[in-house]
Order: structure tokens, then sequence, then C-alpha cells
């Protein structure tokens, strides 16, 4: 593929379709600038600020906007919380979508066949793959994403992180809580 | 159409892999095919909806067996030649035709920030366009089997369900793809009941939200 690819790029570059360096722009933005740790911030700040999580769970992307996370797959954002009794997950069964700006780009497993296939038929079974037990009283919630808005999961606050300030917090969040396949831990 | 990446409901494809500390892109070349991918598409030669059909249309075996950016890298090598903006024999020489007028192009380096983390105008308000279905309503998902794309999965055909949100007017996939239009319409999360759609092997609390078109539901 390697071989393939270049050859194909050099042909674009050469009749003036792309211009190379915002190529290299481009993978820059996805590698380093945009990623889970958006999100994390975004959840840390409706875990310490009330009226910001309304604001999130009401107007999604004006709320997101806020902390400066705008782009190409974000612009119809919707949260949903994570509760003792509900548990919310996300998948795109049709193909890959994903919430770019607030996640980054979605790894292998989130693209993959057994993810898109059995998330909606057996979503217990998918979430005990990824460690996560569930009891049967929680509601499990599965959203498949086959339209233009792109989900983030706002998971629950883990006990005994009362004195963590926001950094601190944010730092405990990780991409697969906000997908909704995994909770975050108590530190 | 129904093809094999409408796969909600399969089984058969293994356990989830999960890789540890997954970096972004595994080999330099995934890379150059998502900016690749990302950088033509600001000719507008194409759509969203157009792009993914395109992948749709990999034969079934070859969809199951190509990772994600080789999928990504022939829905590109598809639409260009498609499209006209490179031909068949410029792709196997890896040269431009003779003659060929150098361009400038669509995306350039100084665009990329304002083009993939600027805020793209949301389209999903439009009071011109009335909802078809109201929130809390009891709905259908249409039992339609087209050969071309629709966003409709066909685990929810035929289902019923209820209107859980209506997230304003969005773009139709289903004629966008063909360039038939645009045929803006309101689009609502639907909830089934995981019962409704598999039985009583489902558990009876769980449901599935599925992001619907007016064009996909009818009344109950």
């Amino acid at each position: 593929m390697t071989l393939r690819v270049k050859a194909l790029e050099s042909l674009l570059v050469e009749k003036g379709l792309v211009d190379p360096a915002a190529l290299d722009a481009l993978v820059d933005t996805y590698e380093n600038k945009v990623g889970p740790r958006n999100g994390a911030q975004v959840v840390a700040r409706a875990w310490v600020d009330p009226a910001y999580k309304q604001r999130l769970l009401t107007n999604a992307p004006e709320a997101i906007a806020e902390l400066g996370y705008l782009g190409t797959q974000g612009d119809h954002m919707v949260v949903v919380e994570n509760t003792r009794s509900v548990h919310n997950f996300v998948v795109c069964t049709l193909c890959s979508c994903y919430p770019w700006p607030v996640l980054g780009l979605p790894p292998v497993w989130y693209k993959s066949a057994p993810y898109r296939s059995r998330s909606v038929i057996d979503p217990r079974g998918v979430l005990r793959e990824f460690g996560l037990e569930l009891p049967e009283d929680v509601e499990v919630r599965v959203w498949d994403s086959t339209a233009e808005l792109r989900y983030l999961v706002l998971p629950e606050r883990p006990a005994g992180t009362e004195e963590l300030t926001e950094q601190e917090l944010a730092a405990l969040v990780t991409r697969d809580s906000m997908i909704g396949v995994a909770k975050v831990k108590s530190p | 159409m129904n093809g094999v990446h409408d796969m909600g409901g399969m089984q058969g494809m293994g356990p989830v892999e999960i890789e540890k500390d997954e970096p972004v892109f595994h080999r330099e070349w995934e890379a150059r095919v998502y900016a690749l991918n990302f950088a033509a598409r600001a000719w507008r030669k194409w759509n969203i909806d157009t792009g993914r059909h395109e992948i749709e249309q990999l034969p079934a075996a070859d969809y199951l067996r190509m990772s994600y950016y080789e999928k990504w890298f022939a829905r590109l090598v598809s639409l260009l030649v498609k499209t006209g903006m490179v031909t068949r024999e410029e792709i196997e020489s890896g040269n431009p035709a003779p003659g060929s007028p150098k361009l400038t192009p669509a995306l350039t380096v100084e665009q990329v920030p304002a083009a993939a983390l600027n805020r793209v105008i949301p389209s999903s308000h439009d009071p011109a366009i009335e909802p078809r279905f109201h929130v809390g309503q009891r709905v259908r998902a249409r039992n339609i089997n087209p050969t071309g794309h629709t966003r409709l999965p066909r685990y929810a055909r035929g289902k019923t369900g209820y209107v859980d949100r209506d997230h304003g007017v969005h773009i139709f996939p289903d004629t966008s793809a063909h360039g038939l239009g645009e045929k803006r319409q309101h689009v609502y999360s639907v909830k089934f009941a995981a019962r409704e759609l598999w039985g009583d092997q489902a558990s009876a609390r769980d449901s599935v939200y599925i992001d619907l078109w007016d064009d996909h539901l009818e009344r109950v």
C-alpha cells in the first residue's frame, strides 16, 4: 500500500489537485491537536459546573463550542448522560460516524465488523468484552449514529473524587468512557 | 442497498479486538490516505453521502477483507476517476496526461485549520420545513429495500418505536448520495425497544435509538 499511496499522492500533487503541505497539516491536526483530551475537558467541566452540564445536555453544540472544540464531524453534537440506572453507549452500524472534534479519529475496533454488528443485538455481551459487566437492573441505551448527529457519553463521576480539581478530573476521563464502553475509574 | 456494510444485528463476526494504546494511524500511508480523502473532497465533486455509498459498493468479500484505510484508498481512486478529476491511464502510469493543466489545490495549507476546526454552518434549522412526526409519537420504520444508498438500517425496517427527539432539518442522504437533491427534512432519534427488534432474548429494559428521516417513517 505504501507505494500505491505514494504514487497517487505524487500524481495528485503534480496535477495541482492537492497541496502536500495541506496533507501534512491535516495529519498533524488529527495526530496531535484533536483527540479525546478535548472530550475529557468537556466531561470534567460538566462534573464541576452544574449550569454547564445543563447546557451540555440541552444544547451540546453550543456548550462544546464554549470550550473551543469545533470542527468537521462535530456540528450536530448530542450528549447523553450515564447514571446509576441508565447506561448509554454509541455505535455506527452503517459506517464509522464518530465525534472527531471531541474524540479525534475512531479506534480500529469502533470501525470493525464485530463491534458494529453486535452492539445493537447484544449490547451487554459487547460491553462484557470491554470488561464492563452491567447489573440486570441498569437500562442500556444504544445510540446508532445513522445520521449527522454525533454522540458523546457523559460518564458518571466516580466516587472519591470530591476533592479533585477540574484538571485532575479531566485526567481520569478515558476515550472509552466517552464512547460508553467503560466507566471512569476512581483514582 | 442491502449490503454487507449494513451489519447491525449480524452474528459471527468474532470478538471485538481491542488494542491497548492504539496510535491514531498505524502506518504512514494510512495518514496520507486520510489526508488525501479530506483534501480531495474540498473540490466538492462529491458529498459525504456519495463518499459513503462508494464504499458500500465495494464487493462484499472485499469490504470484509480490506482494512479501513484500504477502503478509503479504493473509494478515493474510484471517485477521482468517476468525476473525471483523474483518468484511469494517469492512475496506471502515475503521471499527468501530456498537456494537462496544473491546477491550484482547492485546500491549501493556510485553509487547513479552518477546514478541520471551524464550525460548519449547521443545516438543522429551517422553520419552513414542517416535521411530519412529533416527540412521543409511535412510528414504524418503513419496509424499504432500495438498491441505492439509504441510512435506514435493515434491522429496523418494519419495526415500531417512539420519536424520542426531533433533531431538526437535515439533508436526506438517500437522494443526496445519487445527485437527486438534498430533499431536506426532519431527523428524529427513534427509540426502539430491544425486544421489538430482537424478540424475547433481549433485555426488557434495553433499547436502541436510531436517527431516522421523515421519509423513513410511517404512522402506526
